[in-house]
C-alpha cells in the first residue's frame, strides 16, 4: 500500500511542478472570464457613432423615427447622382435614398458607402424605414396607429419545474443547456487528456525500459493503479485551481465594472438609472448571466459532487484502458491504431449529449446517462435539466461497476504488455493475454 | 543456501522457457548464470524477482518460501534498462531506493555515500537526460545495490559499458561480496566468468546442463593435456600423443596411467624443458561443447 503511495506521489509531482501545468491552470479562467466580461464590456463602452445622411423623396420618414443608438441621421435634399459625386468629401458614412413610391416599391430603397458598410448597419436602416413603411401601410388598410402598436406584444416565457411532491423552482432552460453543454464539454477534453496522459506515462515506462526495474519493486498493478490515481489527482488540483480563479478573476472583474458604472452614475445623474440598466441587462444577456440564473435554481452541491464523482470514475474507467493500450504498444504512434477504440465512446457519448441537451428526457438519452461508457458525460448533461435520485444513483453504480470490469481487463493486459518488446500487439495478441498466468 | 530453486517450471503459449529446473545458490557467493540467447535465463530471474509467477516448483529465500515481501531484499540490474528520462538523478535513486522500502532520510544518506564514492557529486540534480550513457550506468548499479540488498541480480552486466566502467563495476561486485552480499549474475561473456564467479550453471533448452563450483567444472572438463614451451627436437615419445606442436611450443596428452613426473622425465631426454602447465579448459570452451552436446 505504502508503495501506491509512492508512485502516486511521484506521478502527481512530476506532473504538478511542470510548466504547462501551471499555463493551462491558469490560461483557462482568464478564458471562461474573458468570455463573461467581454460581452458586458462590448454593452458598456461607448459605441462610435455613424454619421448618415438620408435623401427622403417619399417624404415619409420624420426625424422622430429615425432614433438609433449607433446611427445619426441628417436630411438633405441633394439628389442621388449629385451626392454620389461629392460623397467621398461629405464626411458621411453612408448616404440613404428612398424612392417617391417607397410604399409600392419597398425594393427601391439605395444604401451607397465608399466602404462596404457593415450589417448591423444596413440591418439597422432598413428596419427603420421598414416599421415607417409597414405603420403607413397599416394605416391606409384603416388600423390606427395605437392599434399597430399594441399588436407589437412580446412573448417571453419564464420555464417552471414541478417536483413531485408540487413544489416550483423557476428555471431556464437555455441556461440549463449552457451549464449542461460547458460540463459536459470539460468531461469529454479532460476524459481525452488526463486519459492520453496516462497511456504516454505508460509508454515512457516502457520505451525507456525503466518498467522493469519499477515492477521488480511494486506489483504491475500496484504501478498502473498508482500512475492512474497520481494523474487523476492532478486533474482534481486543476479542476480546483479554475473553479477558484475563475470564481476570484469574475468577482474582480464584477467590481471593476460596478465601480465603473457608480462613476458614470455618479457624473451624469440623468444617465443614473441607464447605466446600472445597461449593465444588469448586459450580464442577463450573457451566456454566464442564464448560467448564474440556473445555479440559482439548481442544487449546485449535488451538480459538484457529480461532477466530481464523473470526472473522476469516469476517468477511472477510461484511464486504466489508456493504461492497457499504453502497455501493449513500444510507441504512440504505434498507440494510435488502439486509441480510437477508447476513443471511440468518449466521441460518441459527447455526439450523444448534443441529442441530451435537446431531449434529456428521452429514451436515447436515459440509456446513454446509464450505460458505464458513455454515462459520464450523458448524466452531467441532464443533471441540470432535474434527474430523479434512482436514476443517478444507479447509473453510478453501473459506473463503478464498469470501472472494476475494465481495470480487471486492463490489469491483465498491462501486466504482460510491459514486458512484451519486439512483438507486434495485434488484437488478437491482446485478448490472449487475458488469460496468460500470473 | 541462499537461494534454492527446486523444480521450477514455465510454459509459455508457443515454448517452454524452464523445464525442471533445480538449482542451489549458496551465501555469499558469485554465481554466474550461463546459457545462449532464448536459453531461459530470464525467464529464471524474472521469476526469482517475482515479476512473473512460475507454473510449479518452489523457490527458497534465505530459507523461506519466496514472498512479496522479499523484493525488498532482491537488487535487480535488468539486461535492459533504463531511468525516467526528465528526472534529475538524485530524485531518481531516491524515488527508487523507497520503492525497496527504505525510509527517506535512509536512503539520502546512503546515496551520498554512493554519490561520494562513485565521485559523481556533482550529479544529484541534473536531469538524466544530461548524462552519457556511462554516468546512466552508474546511476542504474547505484539503483540496484542502494538498498543493500541480501540477492543482487545483474543481467548481462556489463553489456554497453566501456572499459574503465566494466572495470569499476567488476571491483565493486567483488567488493559488494565482501560485505556478504550474494551476486547472481548472468552473462555471455566469460572471462567475466572466470574473473568473478565461485560457481555456475548453465541453462540450454530450459534446463540445467551443468552446474556447479567453478573450479570443479573446469576440472571435470579437463582432458588431461599439458602445454609445454621447450629448446630441441621433441620426437615420438610411448604413452605421449602430441596435440598439436609450433617450433618451441605443443600440446601432449598423456596415456592412462602415465604420472606427471613420469612424462617429464621422458620429455627432458629428449628436449630442455622451459615450462610446463595443465591445459584448464576455458568456459568458452565448455560453454561451446556443453550447448552443442545438448543440442
Amino acid at each position: 500500500m505504502n508503495k501506491i503511495l509512492l508512485v502516486i506521489q511521484r506521478e502527481y509531482v512530476t506532473r504538478v511542478l511542470k510548466k504547462s501545468f501551471w499555463i493551462s491552470s491558469l490560461l483557462a479562467p482568464v478564458l471562461i472570464t474573458a468570455i463573461y466580461a467581454i460581452p458586458i464590456w462590448l454593452a458598456m463602452k461607448d459605441k462610435e457613432q455613424k454619421q448618415i445622411a438620408i435623401f427622403d423623396q417619399s417624404h415619409l420618414l420624420k426625424s422622430t423615427d429615425l432614433q438609433d443608438k449607433e446611427l445619426v441621421f441628417t436630411f438633405t435634399n441633394i439628389p442621388e447622382q449629385a451626392f454620389k459625386t461629392q460623397f467621398a468629401k461629405s464626411g458621411y458614412d453612408a448616404f440613404v435614398s428612398i424612392p417617391v413610391d417607397v410604399l409600392a416599391n419597398p425594393k427601391g430603397v439605395h444604401i451607397y458607402s465608399s466602404k462596404n458598410i457593415g450589417l448591423t448597419l444596413k440591418e439597422s436602416v432598413e428596419r427603420l424605414i421598414q416599421n415607417k413603411v409597414r405603420q403607413e401601410l397599416m394605416y391606409k388598410a384603416g388600423i390606427s396607429e395605437k392599434v399597430y402598436e399594441d399588436t407589437q406584444v412580446d412573448i417571453d416565457s419564464e420555464t417552471i419545474t414541478v417536483s413531485e411532491n408540487g413544489g416550483e423552482t423557476s428555471s431556464s432552460s437555455a441556461g440549463a443547456m449552457i451549464l449542461a453543454g460547458i460540463m459536459g464539454l470539460i468531461l469529454y477534453v479532460t476524459l481525452l487528456l488526463y486519459g492520453s496522459q496516462v497511456m504516454n506515462g505508460v509508454i515512457e515506462e516502457k520505451s525507456s525500459r525503466i518498467i522493469e526495474v519499477i515492477i521488480s519493486s511494486v506489483k504491475p498493478y500496484q504501478l498502473m493503479l498508482g500512475k492512474i490515481i497520481g494523474v487523476g489527482l492532478v486533474g482534481l488540483t486543476q479542476f480546483v485551481l479554475w473553479i477558484v480563479l475563475t470564481i476570484g478573476l469574475t468577482q474582480v472583474t464584477g467590481k471593476l465594472y460596478a465601480s465603473k458604472t457608480k462613476a458614470i452614475a455618479q457624473m451624469s445623474q440623468l444617465e443614473h438609472g441607464k447605466a446600472a440598466d445597461d449593465m444588469a441587462k448586459a450580464m442577463q444577456d450573457s451566456p454566464m448571466g442564464e448560467v448564474t440564473k440556473v445555479l440559482e435554481s439548481t442544487n449546485i452541491p449535488l451538480i459538484l459532487v457529480a461532477f466530481l464523482f464523473y470526472f473522476f470514475v469516469g476517468y477511472l474507467l477510461f484511464s486504466s484502458l489508456f493504461a492497457a493500450i499504453g502497455s501493449a504498444v513500444e510507441s504512440a504512434t504505434e498507440a494510435q491504431q488502439f486509441t480510437f477504440i477508447v476513443m471511440i465512446p468518449i466521441i460518441v457519448s459527447f455526439l450523444m449529449a448534443q441529442n441530451t441537451m435537446q431531449d434529456p428526457d428521452s429514451t436515447i438519452a436515459f440509456w446513454a446517462s446509464m450505460i458505464p461508457f458513455t454515462s459520464p458525460i450523458n448524466m452531467m448533461v441532464r443533471l441540470p435539466y432535474g434527474v430523479p435520485m434512482w436514476e443517478l444513483a444507479l447509473s453510478m453504480g453501473l459506473l463503478v461497476f464498469g470501472f472494476l470490469a475494465c481495470s480487471w481487463i486492463s490489469a491483465r493486459i498491462y501486466r504482460v504488455g510491459i514486458l512484451m518488446y519486439g512483438k507486434k500487439a495485434t488484437w488478437k495478441e491482446l485478448s490472449k493475454w487475458l488469460f496468460y498466468k500470473g | 543456501m541462499l537461494l534454492s530453486i527446486r523444480h521450477l517450471e514455465k510454459r509459455y503459449a508457443d515454448h517452454v522457457a524452464l523445464n525442471d529446473v533445480n538449482l542451489e545458490i549458496p551465501k555469499g557467493k558469485i554465481f554466474g548464470l550461463l546459457g545462449p540467447n532464448g536459453a531461459g535465463k530470464t525467464s529464471l530471474i524474472r521469476i526469482i524477482t517475482q515479476i512473473t509467477g512460475p507454473d510449479a516448483g518452489e523457490i527458497y529465500f534465505d530459507g523461506e518460501p519466496l514472498r512479496l515481501e522479499h523484493a525488498d531484499q532482491i537488487g535487480y540490474l535488468p539486461e535492459e534498462r533504463g531511468l525516467y528520462k526528465k528526472m534529475k538523478v538524485g530524485e531518481q535513486l531516491l524515488y527508487l531506493a523507497q520503492l525497496k522500502g527504505m525510509r527517506k532520510e535512509e536512503a539520502i544518506a546512503k546515496l551520498k555515500e554512493w554519490f561520494i564514492r562513485l565521485d559523481i557529486k556533482e550529479w544529484w540534480n541534473k536531469p538524466v537526460n544530461d548524462l552519457s550513457k556511462g554516468m546512466q550506468q552508474k546511476t542504474q548499479f547505484i539503483a540496484t545495490v542502494v538498498h543493500e540488498p541480501k540477492l543482487l541480480i545483474l543481467d548481462e552486466p556489463f553489456s554497453g559499458f566501456d572499459p574503465i566502467n566494466a572495470n569499476m563495476l567488476k571491483d565493486e561486485i567483488l567488493a559488494i561480496k565482501e560485505r556478504g552480499t550474494t551476486v547472481l549474475f548472468s552473462t555471455h561473456r566469460m572471462d567475466s566468468v572466470e574473473e568473478l564467479c565461485d560457481e555456475i550453471a548453465l541453462i540450454n533448452h530450459a534446463q540445467v546442463v551443468l552446474s556447479g563450483n567453478k573450479d570443479e567444472v573446469q576440472n571435470r572438463y579437463k582432458k588431461n593435456q599439458f602445454a609445454i614451451r621447450f629448446e630441441g627436437e621433441l620426437g615420438s615419445i610411448s604413452g605421449i600423443e602430441v596435440v598439436s606442436s609450433q617450433t618451441g611450443n605443443a600440446i601432449l596428452r598423456f596415456s592412462e596411467g602415465i604420472s606427471t613426473n613420469e612424462a617429464i622425465a621422458k620429455i627432458i631426454q629428449q628436449v630442455r624443458l622451459l615450462e610446463f602447465k595443465e591445459v584448464i579448459p576455458s568456459f568458452n570452451d565448455i560453454f561451446i561443447q556443453v550447448v552443442s552436446e545438448t543440442n
